[in-house]
Order: structure tokens, then sequence, then C-alpha cells
């Protein structure tokens, strides 16, 4: 990504200013101008917190400190798709365990790594507060409940 | 079996919106309310014992009246729809299916602390609780619930734990990490942006419209002594139907887990996690407890968010607690110190212990760190983490004992 193509379209810098209005202090729409941004450039670079800073007349080291702190913004280049098992307590006990080491070998990658073709991220995340359909598991937007390793296959399979 | 009150319509096809909500009684209460003092609505609540449902259980009403008179500035209400504490799942629930009922007692409760803006943060892995709630904005907004003196900003968050935490939720809000602040001074005095703030939880907003329409009188009957109201039990684990429960703030632990259709697994109870992961673990001989606030404080653990993690006899404590561990290890903000590191390293310990590689001292290193560490950080987050390392251990030594052999 070069520096150069970092940057907003009009419209959406108008969707800044508007984010930045709903706060008595316009820093309060960085968690939601940080969500554009990487829904816009794909990932949080260093350039990217960069411009964000601009837009907020902030130091590009709080943008820094705020990206590096959440676990939703990326830092490096992500697949297309993240797949995010949830491991905590109840999913545990429902077999998340079993669901992850089927991920990783399926997918011959390890928690945290993409798919040489690009295609998938494999995470493994705290509760998703879905603990009625353990295990589950969040596919990009979805929340993919209720587990097997069979219903595994039939989701991956059909991520492009 | 309670009257479903905040489930009443989760049954129902299109719950989530406006046209539903109204046929079902809905907007009825704020009608009412709009006709009454600020002071008569708070009273009202005061009354009716509602207590808060995100984790602390503090007298809604009395957090309320904590906004300073003499204040001339704005107020914030800010509703916390950061739920993440592991085994809770029900707002998720109100916010897809009555998403309606939140705006309906946002708009209520911000007449009483007299605010004219409310933030609802949504954690950020909430896509599709996200989307259903700020289409309900854009109807309330379309309808002229909203924008009428009262308006509300849906505000995403961006993975983060702490955030529950209602200081390190507003932190988040203003743009910032989400680093709790110390108290005093309190939100109430000093919150959101440096004004007052109200920071409430999302199930216990959509009780108020219930309290004005039928009364405090009727909502504090339904549950305990201390505690009015119903409350949504997510009940999880090793039980035949997982799902969220309401029922009155009466109920006992035994009676909630029959609700859930019994123990599944082996069929056999060995331990329960009352309150979400940071409630202290009880074991299965302590379950006719009530699931209360002052019921469940009273056994040695909490209600915190209602979150019933269930253990039959097979399940592992060393490697619950390990998965417990690696939870707040992950999560800690890194703020404090004795957080910052007594999380890792009791995680590191845990690992071992499960591995077979745990030492003899193991347990009362974990038992010293733990006890040492309580009560001496800037929020509430590391006694969370300090309920389960002591109890587990406490109340399961000998499975402990067992692994820590060298």
């Amino acid at each position: 990504m070069s520096v150069q193509s970092i940057a907003f379209s009009t419209g959406q810098l108008a969707e800044v200013r508007r984010l930045q209005g709903l706060y008595p202090d316009k820093r309060g729409a960085l968690l939601p101008v940080l969500h554009m941004a990487q829904d816009t450039f794909g990932y949080v670079s260093l350039e990217v917190e960069e411009y964000v800073a601009s837009l907020f007349g902030l130091s590009p080291a709080h943008v820094h400190e705020v990206v590096t702190f959440y676990t939703l913004y990326f830092r490096q280049p992500r697949g297309r798709h993240v797949v995010a098992v949830c491991h905590n307590l109840s999913c545990h006990l429902a077999g998340a365990p079993l669901i992850l080491a089927h991920l990783k070998e399926r997918l011959g990658i390890d928690v945290g790594e993409t798919t040489d073709d690009g295609r998938i991220t494999l995470q493994a995340v705290e509760c998703l507060c879905a603990c009625e359909a353990a295990p589950m598991m969040q596919v990009d937007d979805r929340y993919e409940m209720n587990l097997t390793p069979d219903k595994v296959d039939r989701i991956v399979e059909a991520l492009r | 079996m309670s009257e479903k009150i905040l489930s009443r319509n989760f049954g129902v096809k299109d719950s989530h919106t406006l046209k539903v909500y109204r046929e079902t009684g809905g907007y009825t209460a704020l009608a009412q309310a709009l006709g009454r003092e600020p002071a008569a609505i708070l009273d009202e609540v005061k009354k009716s014992n509602l207590r808060g449902l995100g984790g602390a259980g503090f007298p809604t009403g009395m957090k309320w009246s904590f906004i300073p008179k003499n204040h001339s500035g704005p107020v914030y209400l800010v509703i916390n729809a950061d739920e993440g504490e592991p085994g809770t799942f029900k707002d998720r629930y109100l916010l897809e299916r009555d998403p309606h009922a939140l705006i309906e007692g946002m708009i209520i409760a911000a007449r009483a602390i007299k605010s004219a803006l409310g933030f609802v943060y949504i954690r950020g892995e909430y896509v599709e609780p996200w989307r259903r709630f700020t289409a309900a904005v854009r109807e309330a907004y379309d309808a002229g619930y909203l924008g009428q003196g009262f308006d509300i900003v849906v505000h995403r968050g961006a993975g983060a734990y702490i955030c529950g935490e209602e200081t390190g939720l507003i932190s988040s809000l203003e743009g910032k990490k989400g680093w709790p602040k110390v108290k005093p001074p309190f939100p109430a005095i000093k919150g959101a942006f440096g004004q007052p703030t109200i920071v409430n939880n999302v199930e216990t907003i959509c009780c108020v419209p219930h309290i004005i329409n039928r009364g405090a009188a009727w909502f504090a009957g339904l549950g305990s002594k201390t505690q009015g109201g119903t409350r949504m039990y997510s009940v999880s684990g090793r039980v035949t139907t997982p799902g969220v429960y309401e029922e009155s703030c009466a109920i006992t632990l035994r009676e909630l887990i029959e609700r859930a259709g019994g123990v599944s697994g082996s069929g056999r109870l060995k331990a329960v996690v009352p309150g979400g992961s940071s409630a202290p673990i009880l074991a299965a001989h302590e379950i006719d407890v009530v699931m209360d606030v002052d019921g469940l404080r009273n056994a040695g653990t909490m209600a915190g968010s209602a979150g019933v993690i269930v253990f039959d006899d097979t399940v592992s404590i060393p490697e619950a607690l390990m998965v417990v561990a690696r939870f707040y290890a992950h999560e800690s903000c890194g703020q404090c110190t004795p957080c910052r590191e007594s999380t890792g390293w009791i995680y590191k310990m845990c690992h071992r212990i499960v591995e077979g590689k745990g030492r003899k001292d193991d347990l009362d290193t974990i038992l010293d760190v733990a006890k040492r560490g309580a009560g001496t950080t800037i929020c509430a987050f590391y006694d969370g983490a300090v309920g389960p390392y002591i109890s587990y251990i406490e109340k399961f030594r000998g499975e402990f004992e067992a692994l820590c052999q060298r």
C-alpha cells in the first residue's frame, strides 16, 4: 500500500465529519473512523494511523496506542475472511479445542496465520457471548454456532 | 416459572421492529413518563429495587440520584452493551430481539437524569446486534420518539473486555485505549467527556418501561426482598438445554439448572460458575442458594452478569481454571502492575499444572499472589480474576495436587 493511495473519498470524508460531530469532543469518533479505515484500506498500517491522526488533529502516537490496544484492528494484511474460534470456558467444555485442531489441520496454518492463497486468517478469541450455542466461531460478520467438524468443513468450503 | 417480562416478545416474529413493539404495548410507558416529573420517575425506579444487571448490582435509582443537582452543563446516559463476561449472552438477545425496549427505557431514564444525549456502546464483535439496534434507532427517529430533546449515538467498540468496566468504557468512548480511571470521581460526578454520566447495562434499562407501566411495587414484588424484578440468566456448559432463562431474582441455582433441563454429560453435577467467569465457583453441594445479588454475596460469590456455567463431574477443574486464567491474562489492560503481572504468571503456572509439570508449591504461590493483589488495582478486573483463582483451587485442591507432584 503506497502512502498516496491512503485517502478517503469525498463522501467518506463527509462521513468522518458527521461522526466527529456526534461526540462532544470529535476524538470520540476515533474508533468508528478506524473501523472505516480498516474496511477501506484492508488493515491499519502505520501510514493509515498517520492519515487518521491527521483527520483528528491527534498525534500518530495516540492513534497507534489506540489501534494496538484493541483486538479488532489488524496491523498486517489479513485473509479475505477471518475465522475466529471462541476458546473460552463454555466453548472449551463443548469441544472448542477439537474445532481449532480441525481447522488448523484443514487449513494447514496455525492460529494467527493466513493461508497462502490469502483466503482465510485463523484466530482463537475470547468469549464472543454465544455460549448457548457452543462451540461457536465468528466468520467475518457472522456468528456460526453449534459447530461440529463437518459443519466447520461446510462453512470453510463456502468461503471464497 | 416467572411471568416473562423482558423476554416476552422473544418468540414473536419481527419482534425487533417498531410495528411489533407498538402492537405489544411498546412506547406506552414513555407516554406516561412524559407526563411525570423527573423526580417522580427517579423515585419510582428507586422503589422498584431495580439493581444493575451488568455485574456490580448497584441500586439503579440510587446511581441516578448521584447526578449533581446544581449541574448546569450536559449530562450523558451511556448504555453498556459491551457484553463480554464469559458465560453471558443475554444482552445480545435483547439488542437483537427487543431493541425498542432499550430505546424506550433510555428515553425515560434520560428524562429522570435530565440528559439530552445517550450513547450505546456495543462490542465490536456484535455486528448483527449493532445492525439491528441501529435500524431500530432509525425507526425511533422517524417515528419522532428520538430527536425531541433526546438523541442516541450508537458506538461500536473494537474488541477489549475491559471496556465493559464503566470507566474503561468511558475512556474508549472518548477515543482512547480503554484504560479504567481512578474513582472517585465517579462517573455520575465526572464521567464521559468530563461531564456527569450514568452508565447502565442494557438489561437494566430494558426494565424501566415495565416499572413505569406497572409500578414499582409490582416490579419489586417479582424479585427478592432486596432486588426487584426478573432477570435474564444465561445458562451454558453441561446442561441439557442451554439458553437465556428469564426468572425471578429469587430463584435458587438448583431450580435454575432444572429449568435448563438439568445437568448433561455424566448427569452428575460437580460445580457451577454462578455469575460469569469472575464469580467464585460453587461446588455441587452449594447450589441451594438464592440467585439475587445478596444471596450470592452471602454465599461468598457474586451474581455478576448472571452467566451460569455448569460443570458435570467429568470436567477437569485445573483445565477449566487454565482456560479462565488465559482469558484474564489476555484481557488485563496492563495499567496496574499487580494485575498485569499476576494474570500473566498465574496463567503460565496453570498451564504448567495442566501439562502435569506442576510443582508442589505452585498452588500456594498462586493463592499467595492472588490474595496479595486483590483490592490493590484501579478497577475490579483483577478482583474478578482472583475470584476463580482462589475458589477453584481452594474448593478442588485435591484435583490440582494430583497434577503437582514435582
